[in-house]
Parts: C-alpha cells; sequence; structure tokens
C-alpha cells in the first residue's frame, strides 16, 4: 500500500512574498499560516468549517483555512487580512466598521472585513438582506450584526456619494 | 455638583468611536494563542467518555514513547501542587457540594470530565498521544435527568451529602391560596428552557509560565477578571499574590464564560509550575462544547392569578435548576435560581408569592453564570403568563402591563423576595415603546396578513435586570470577588494622561469608556488619553467585568479619579501662580482661570515643573499628579434596570419556520456614556436571547453523552436570520453614583427570548396551538400543530 509523506514540499505566494516550505501533509491551512508564518490576523474559532474566523483568499476565492491543507496550497496565490488591509477598499471597510462600531472582541473582525469587500466588489448595491446573506458563513457572538450590515452600506453611500 | 469648578462631562454621552477598534479589525490584535515564547509548550487532554464512572486505572507508557511527549499527568499529581476548591457561597443557606479538584480523581463525573493532561512540544503532538493513554473506566448510573434527581431511587452523586440537592429556597408571602380562590382567571403553564452555553467565539484560552529561579507565576489568560484570578492562583497553588501576574491580552468575547475556575486552566498552571517552563492551552471547539459552563437549563411550573379588570393578584412558581456535578468555583453556580425566584412578578411587585426553586447536581458539563444570569428565565415565566393573562381577558397587552407596573411614586421598592429596586421608568417605556414600533398600525397589519392566511404574530416582554452588584453578591458568602474598583490616572510629562483601571476590555467598550470619561473632566483631547486594562502588575485592583458593572462602578471609580486629580492640578497651579485654586479650572489641556477666561499653564509646562523643575515649587507643597480612587456600589444588593423589548414573527406551518421580521428595545440605563457602543452591545444581547429561543440547546443523551458539541449540531444566531433591531431608551437616574450609569451588559438578552416566545405564540393563536418549550425548533412546532390535529 502506498504510503503518504509526513512532509510536503509547497512553493506558495503568501501575501506577495515566496515562500518555500516543507509543511507536515496533516497540517491545516490554518495552523500553518498562523503557526509557521505568523499571520495571526486570521483566527481559529471551530475548525470544521463552520465559524468563518479562519477565512482567507486562496486564488482570489474566500476559503476556510480550517478546511484546507497546508500542502494544497502549492501553486497557489494566499491572501490574509494583513497582505490586504493597506488596499483602499479595506481602509474603507476598516473606517466604515470603525465609524459604525461594527465589532466588539474583533476575534471575528478580520474574516468579517475579508468577506465584506468581496460584497463591495458587485457593482450594484445589495439590498440589507443580501448583505446578511453574504455575511451568513461568518459567525459573531458579539454584535447583532446590524452594524456589520450598516458598515457595508456606509461604504456603498460614500462611493454614490463620490459619483 | 459645583458647576463653577466642573465643566461639563462634554464627551459623555457622546457617540465617540472606539480608537481602539482598528488594530483588531486590521488583524493585529492579540489574543491569548497569539502569544509565542521561548520554550513554550502546549497540553492537550484526556477527557471522560463516560458521564459517571469510576477510574479503575491510568496507563501512560506508551504514550510518555511518542516523540515530542514532555510530561504526562493525572488528577493525583495536580492536587498535589493544588488545594481543592467548593463554589459555595456561605451566605445562601444550606447550600452544599463537595471539593473539587483540576483535574479527575478516583471518578470521572461528566463527559468531558478532564481526566489526564499531556504536554508537548505542540499540541498536535500532545493529541497523538492522548490517544495512546489507557484509562479503565467502571462506568456508573448517571444522574441525567433533573426532574427525577431528587426521587429515592436516583443514585446520589455525593453520598457525603445524602441528597443531589445543592441549594433550594422557598418563599411565600401573602394570601396566596385566597388570591387563586378569588381570581377570574388563572393562567398556569408548565416551562421548559434549554440548556446552552456562551460560545465565545474565541474559546477559553491560557498560558503559564511559572519561572522557578525566581518563584514568579506569569499567567495570559482569556478573563473577565484578572484580580479574581490573581487571588485564584496565588491561594490555590500557595504562592504569595506578590509572585503572580495575571495580564488579559486581548479578549474574543466572553458573556461571563470567563469568570469561572476550569480544572482545565488550573492543570495548565500546575503543569506550567511542575516542568518550570511556559505551557499554552487552547480549548478547541469541541472540548468547549464539552468542559464550558453550561446554563439556562430550568424546568418551571408556574401559575398567576389575575383579577377581571386585570390586575395581578398572585404567583406561584416552582423552579429545578439542572447544574453539573459541582457548585462552580467560585460563584457558587445557583445564582440562576437566586435570581429566578427573586424575579418572577418583580417588574409588577407582585406581592402574594409562593415560589420554590431547587439547583440539582447532575452528571452533565459544570454549571455557572451567562449574561443576564437567571433573568431572561424570570422574564419567561412572567412575561408568557401576562400575555395569556391580556388576551384572555381581551385586554391590550401593553395597557395590561402598565396598569400592574410597580407605581411609579412607590421607589424605592422593596421586594417580597428580598431586593429593592431603587428607581425604573417601566410605564415610560411602554408608552415610548408603542410609538418606536407604531404599535396600532402593526397590530393591523398583522390582523391583514391573518385575514389572507399568513400567521404573524407580535409579542412583548417587559424586563429587569440587575447590574452594579454589591458585596451582598459575593464576598459576603465568603467568595474572594471584589465589588469596587480602582482607577489609577496621572499626568504625564508632555501632558498625556494615563488611566489605568481593574475593569477589564473584551469588546464591549471599556477603554474608550475610560478614555471619555478621563478626557471629559481633565479637558484634554480623547487621544491623549492612554488606557492600560488588564494586567495585575499595572491595574489596581477590583472585580473586573461581571454583572454589568464595568461603566457603572469602573467608570464612577474613573470619574472620581480624574475629579481627584483635576483637583491637584488645580492646587498646583494655584501654588505655582499663588492664585486662588476656586478660581481655576480646565480646558483644552490647559489650566485656565474662571474669572477672566484666561490660560494659565498648559498641562505640559505644569507636568514639566512637577517631574523637572522643582526649583519654583513652594517649600512645603508637592505635586501630586498621580491619583486612585476606588468605588464600590453599597446602597442596594444590584442597581436594577429596566426595559421593554417586542418582536414581530413569521410562522410558516408547513416548514415550522420562524421569521424575525423587527424586533424593538426600549431600555433605561441610567446615564448612557455612549450610545454607539451601547446600542449595539443590546443588539448583540438580544440575538442571544433569539438563539435561546430558536435555536441554542446542548443536548444529552440518557446515558449522558452530549450529542451535539459542534457548531454543526449547535446552531448559533448567524446574519441571515436575524431582525433589524430599533433600540430606544428611557431615563431614570440613579443615586448610587455621581456618573449615574446603570449597567447596559446584559439587559439585551434579559427580555428577547420571552418576547419571540410570546411572539410566535401569537402568532400560532389561530390555531389554538401553544408551545413552551425553549428552544422553539420548527420541528417543536409542527409537532404541536400536528398533535391538535
Amino acid at each position: 500500500m502506498a504510503q503518504f509523506e509526513d512532509q510536503i514540499e509547497i512553493e506558495t505566494l503568501i501575501n506577495g512574498e515566496v515562500v518555500h516550505r516543507q509543511v507536515p501533509s496533516r497540517m491545516h491551512l490554518g495552523d500553518f499560516l498562523r503557526i509557521e508564518m505568523g499571520l495571526s490576523g486570521l483566527h481559529l474559532g471551530c475548525e470544521h468549517g463552520v465559524c468563518g474566523a479562519c477565512t482567507v483568499l486562496v486564488d482570489g476565492l474566500l476559503v476556510r483555512s480550517c478546511l484546507m491543507l497546508a500542502a494544497q496550497i502549492h501553486g497557489c496565490k494566499v491572501q490574509t487580512i494583513e497582505g490586504v488591509v493597506e488596499s483602499g477598499a479595506a481602509k474603507q471597510m476598516v473606517d466604515a466598521f470603525q465609524k459604525k462600531n461594527a465589532a466588539q472582541c474583533g476575534f471575528c473582525s478580520p474574516a468579517m472585513i475579508l468577506t465584506t469587500l468581496e460584497i463591495i466588489k458587485k457593482p450594484t448595491r445589495p439590498s440589507r438582506e443580501q448583505i446578511r446573506e453574504a455575511i451568513s458563513g461568518n459567525y459573531c457572538r458579539c454584535t447583532g450584526y446590524q452594524a456589520i450590515v450598516d458598515a457595508v452600506e456606509d461604504v456603498f453611500d460614500q462611493r454614490e456619494h463620490k459619483q | 455638583m459645583n458647576n463653577s469648578s466642573n465643566p461639563p462631562h462634554e464627551l459623555i454621552g457622546k457617540p465617540v468611536i472606539r480608537q481602539e477598534l482598528r488594530r483588531l479589525l486590521e488583524g493585529k490584535g492579540s489574543y491569548v494563542d497569539d502569544i509565542q515564547l521561548p520554550r513554550l509548550c502546549h497540553v492537550a487532554f484526556v477527557r471522560s467518555p463516560h458521564a459517571h464512572a469510576k477510574i479503575l486505572d491510568i496507563r501512560f507508557d506508551q504514550a510518555m514513547k511518542m516523540k515530542g511527549v514532555i510530561k504526562i499527568v493525572s488528577g493525583k499529581d495536580i492536587a498535589a501542587i493544588c488545594k481543592p476548591y467548593m463554589g459555595i457561597l456561605s451566605h445562601l443557606e444550606g447550600m452544599k457540594s463537595v471539593p473539587h479538584f483540576p483535574l479527575a480523581m478516583d471518578r470521572a463525573m461528566w463527559h468531558g470530565h478532564p481526566v489526564v493532561a499531556i504536554v508537548a512540544q505542540t499540541r498536535a503532538l500532545a493529541e497523538d498521544a492522548a490517544e495512546l493513554v489507557e484509562i479503565d473506566y467502571e462506568p456508573l448510573t448517571p444522574v441525567v435527568d433533573e426532574e427525577l434527581a431528587l426521587d429515592s431511587q436516583t443514585p446520589i452523586l455525593h453520598p457525603e451529602l445524602g441528597t443531589n440537592l445543592c441549594w433550594e429556597r422557598a418563599i411565600d408571602v401573602g394570601e396566596v391560596d385566597l388570591a387563586f380562590k378569588n381570581a377570574a382567571v388563572v393562567i398556569e403553564e408548565k416551562l421548559r428552557t434549554g440548556r446552552h452555553t456562551h460560545v465565545t467565539l474565541e474559546p477559553r484560552a491560557i498560558i503559564a509560565n511559572y519561572v522557578s529561579s525566581d518563584q514568579q507565576l506569569e499567567v495570559w489568560q482569556s478573563t473577565q477578571v484578572p484580580h479574581m484570578m490573581h487571588w485564584i492562583l496565588s491561594h490555590h497553588f500557595g504562592i504569595p499574590e506578590s509572585h503572580v501576574r495575571i495580564k488579559s491580552p486581548d479578549v474574543g468575547g466572553s458573556f461571563g464564560l470567563k469568570i469561572h475556575v476550569y480544572g482545565d486552566e488550573m492543570a495548565t498552571v500546575g503543569v506550567s509550575i511542575l516542568l518550570g517552563r511556559p505551557v499554552k492551552y487552547v480549548a478547541d471547539r469541541l472540548e468547549s462544547f464539552l468542559s464550558d459552563y453550561h446554563a439556562r437549563d430550568h424546568h418551571i411550573q408556574a401559575r398567576m392569578a389575575v383579577s377581571k379588570e386585570g390586575k395581578i393578584l398572585a404567583i406561584e412558581m416552582d423552579d429545578i435548576q439542572s447544574m453539573g456535578p459541582y457548585a462552580s468555583y467560585p460563584r457558587g453556580g445557583v445564582n440562576e435560581a437566586r435570581q429566578v425566584i427573586n424575579l418572577v412578578g418583580a417588574a409588577y411587585g407582585v406581592s402574594a408569592y409562593r415560589a420554590r426553586t431547587r439547583a440539582v447536581f447532575q452528571n452533565k458539563s459544570m454549571y455557572g453564570q451567562y449574561r443576564s444570569v437567571g433573568r431572561p428565565i424570570a422574564c419567561l415565566i412572567t412575561e408568557s403568563l401576562i400575555e395569556r393573562a391580556a388576551a384572555q381577558l381581551g385586554l391590550d397587552p401593553l395597557e395590561f402591563r402598565k396598569n400592574n407596573y410597580i407605581p411609579a411614586k412607590a421607589y424605592p421598592y422593596k421586594l417580597v423576595s428580598g431586593p429593592s429596586i431603587e428607581i425604573l421608568s417601566q410605564h415610560e417605556s411602554v408608552d415610548q415603546l408603542r410609538v418606536l414600533m407604531n404599535y396600532e398600525e402593526l397590530l393591523k397589519e398583522k390582523n391583514l396578513y391573518r385575514e389572507k392566511g399568513v400567521l404573524r404574530g407580535i409579542g412583548f416582554a417587559s424586563f429587569l435586570e440587575t447590574s452594579s452588584p454589591s458585596s451582598t453578591m459575593y464576598g459576603k458568602g465568603g467568595a474572594s470577588i471584589s465589588a469596587a474598583d480602582t482607577a489609577t490616572i496621572s499626568l504625564l510629562p508632555t501632558g498625556s494622561i494615563f488611566c489605568t483601571a481593574s475593569i477589564n476590555e473584551f469588546g464591549q467598550g471599556a477603554q474608550t469608556i475610560a478614555a471619555q470619561i478621563t478626557a471629559s473632566v481633565l479637558q484634554v483631547p480623547i487621544e491623549g488619553v492612554r488606557v492600560v486594562l488588564g494586567d495585575t502588575d499595572a491595574s489596581p485592583y477590583g472585580g473586573g467585568n461581571y454583572g454589568s458593572r464595568g461603566t457603572s462602578i469602573g467608570g464612577e471609580a474613573i470619574l472620581q479619579t480624574a475629579k481627584a486629580l483635576k483637583q491637584n492640578i488645580l492646587e498646583f497651579a494655584a501654588q505655582l501662580f499663588a492664585l486662588d485654586p476656586s478660581i481655576l479650572g480646565l480646558q483644552d489641556a490647559y489650566v485656565i482661570r474662571l474669572d477672566q477666561h484666561q490660560q494659565v499653564i498648559s498641562f505640559e509646562d505644569l507636568a514639566r515643573q512637577a517631574y523637572f523643575n522643582h526649583e519654583k515649587i513652594p517649600k512645603g507643597f508637592t505635586p501630586e499628579l498621580t491619583v486612585s480612587r476606588s468605588f464600590a456600589q453599597r446602597d442596594f444588593d444590584g442597581v436594577f434596570t429596566n426595559g421593554i423589548q417586542a418582536s414581530y414573527v413569521e410562522l410558516d406551518t408547513e416548514t415550522g419556520y420562524v421569521k424575525l421580521l423587527k424586533h424593538w428595545v426600549l431600555e433605561d440605563v441610567g446615564v448612557v456614556v455612549n450610545p454607539l457602543l451601547l446600542d449595539e452591545q443590546i443588539r448583540g444581547g438580544v440575538i442571544q436571547g433569539i438563539g435561546a429561543a430558536l435555536y441554542e440547546q446542548c443536548l444529552y443523551s440518557e446515558q449522558g453523552q452530549l450529542m451535539n458539541g459542534s457548531l454543526v449540531d449547535y446552531l448559533v444566531p448567524m446574519a441571515c436570520e436575524m431582525p433589524d433591531i430599533v433600540v430606544g431608551h428611557t431615563f431614570s437616574a440613579t443615586k448610587t453614583s455621581e456618573l449615574g450609569a446603570k449597567g447596559g451588559g446584559e439587559g439585551g438578552v434579559a427580555g428577547s427570548s420571552a418576547a419571540v416566545f410570546n411572539a410566535i405564540n401569537d402568532a400560532l393563536k389561530p390555531l389554538n396551538v401553544y408551545v413552551n418549550e425553549l428552544p422553539i425548533t420548527p420541528a417543536k412546532i409542527i409537532q404541536a400543530i400536528h398533535q391538535k390535529d
């Protein structure tokens, strides 16, 4: 019977930096990014794909880093909150979250920000229900979610105001 | 307050944004699991798969041979260095429990009870080794049915106690039997609330680092109460308080979860002491469900007697609280029962009241406080009876409440159950809610939908919340839990302000509240105030955060400290310029002359004199630019807050799905220091109560197995099912403090479950169906409808 290797070699682009590593074959991406790469902006809330706190972008798509193995990112482009936070859109979203008090403990927030940044990529303004739907994979125990919806709407308000 | 020497607190009441939030939003927070230390190792636990079992033998020689394993310990190894604890509050008459150890000793008492601790180089290696630990158990009959816990057939969990009863209290006041005899309407019901838990997104987490060279214990813990833990670790591990430091870094939610002592966390401290190196423990989600404290598990039978005019004549109530196997340490774990029996009927000052509450031991997870302890249950009991009584008499549910509330002129009002209520604004709350939700129009809309066959319902719940607890809550019963808070504020050489206090930050905005109050009194820009919380080496001693006290008690301590520093600044300036301090005031970080509206000296120049240039300071005068003050609320057991909530729902009778259309909250928390922070905190509370109403329950099998210990099976409120929540405020002033704030952290939870419960039952009315068990899942609704058929 074929044996799996304990360690797997990967080459990947993380937040714009080329990373070449041996990773334990069983290590999930969330642990790899947090423990090996020191990217502590993603958080582990459940490690079974429900809470959304470990969300990152792999090749531009939102993924749960707890449901992916580190070995799977070989040849992929990974972005975490640390890699997107300097962008104009992210700054705008962070401003809106702060203004609307759309976070309390902050544990869900970096992932929530990544998720909401996907919403504002859409050309048309979504309804409040659509915003709620779009963030429904990110668990927040502190807020009433309402301020988060308000923050996303605030970004659209500002955008429309500029036009 | 003398207005001439105390300018208005400009920032108090303003929606000041949280500066510290940016760091968290950008992913730069530092939670316990983010902290790395040299020689850090990790612990995992072997937990009992049985609800109740004798531990016959533990073998870990195979596990010790695994690569990366550093140490493996069992119960007796930790017990040798840690005194056992017992969560008895001595002022609760008849309360019983037995000593409890960090790890199981000869018996495992719940599914999830930690038995063995394995320390390894990584958590993954520790978990690998855990698989090789062999434990021989002899399963024992578990005690898992709270209603049968006191039956003579049921085994007794702690034979030395002779009973499974931890605590009971009974009240029998007024002419209860007569009231029921004379009542026009008697409403009777059986209610069941679902055992649930806090589910903070950041699980419990701790790093303990015992440095044997100087016998110092340094701990980073996700906690609400650093000073309480300081005492606990010092006392139980026999290390002087002078050698213990607790730091609470960013805390990822708490809600009462992180105010308890946990065996696995104590064992983590223990292995660090044994190893003399740092050890990290972060609960994973599966073990969180098995080991976090549970709450809200009650069986209730209640009835209410009402006159034909709609006056509540009497209430009778019998409550069972299903606990874990031990009283929780150090807060007792029966506070829910205390609050339920205190507060049923309390908003209405019901004077004929017969009630009993019993808290019973169970082979289930440990049990204790969860945000708004007991209040949602007291509210559900009272408000479900009221809603039905009003409907049966054909009375407007809001008017019914108004006609029964404690009269506005009767405050302070002593409840028959014991506590006194300082002041409430219940009548105004109802009036404002009626306007806020446009009740008359909404009622028409609901009825129009009903005519079309769509089942919509409106439910109300008037609630009381306790805040700002005095030392009668814990200290009186012997617990080393402070009811006081202390602040220290300094003027720094550049004119900035440094503020530290014993309250803690876990997302509610304590830092901003502290900065707002300090900046207001000292008349400096809020950016010029540095606030440090949550470090027992930096912060003065105090209770931390529990029972809605951060702003009301901690805030008052900060206010008084800032005022004392202001006085010292004025006196120092008066000395330097030979002026009368009474003509001086503060403005824009300057000492000014109030009579001439003229700047006298900047804070920076003043501070330079105090720290660097003593030549001009008059002999015999010492400037004191660091000040500390403490505050404890001592006038009442607690300061009550009040409010009313309304829920509007639509039911799908085919699927049993409840759509939450909208929710309203009117709450009186006295002076609101920051409405931006408060209102969303209230909304967060509301949806925690909605979770209890619709989704959340820890389900145990007959064998005491937790059957839904994951986020896949235990549902929590997510954004798409939650409604928009409109928040409004009424105001009644507390005289317990100068700041005038009552606690606002919990009221959202207190009333939302009952409001949703009542709305669903209102929607079901045309079908003549009533549900009486939380959470109201779709299955229960469908079952109730079909049973009717």
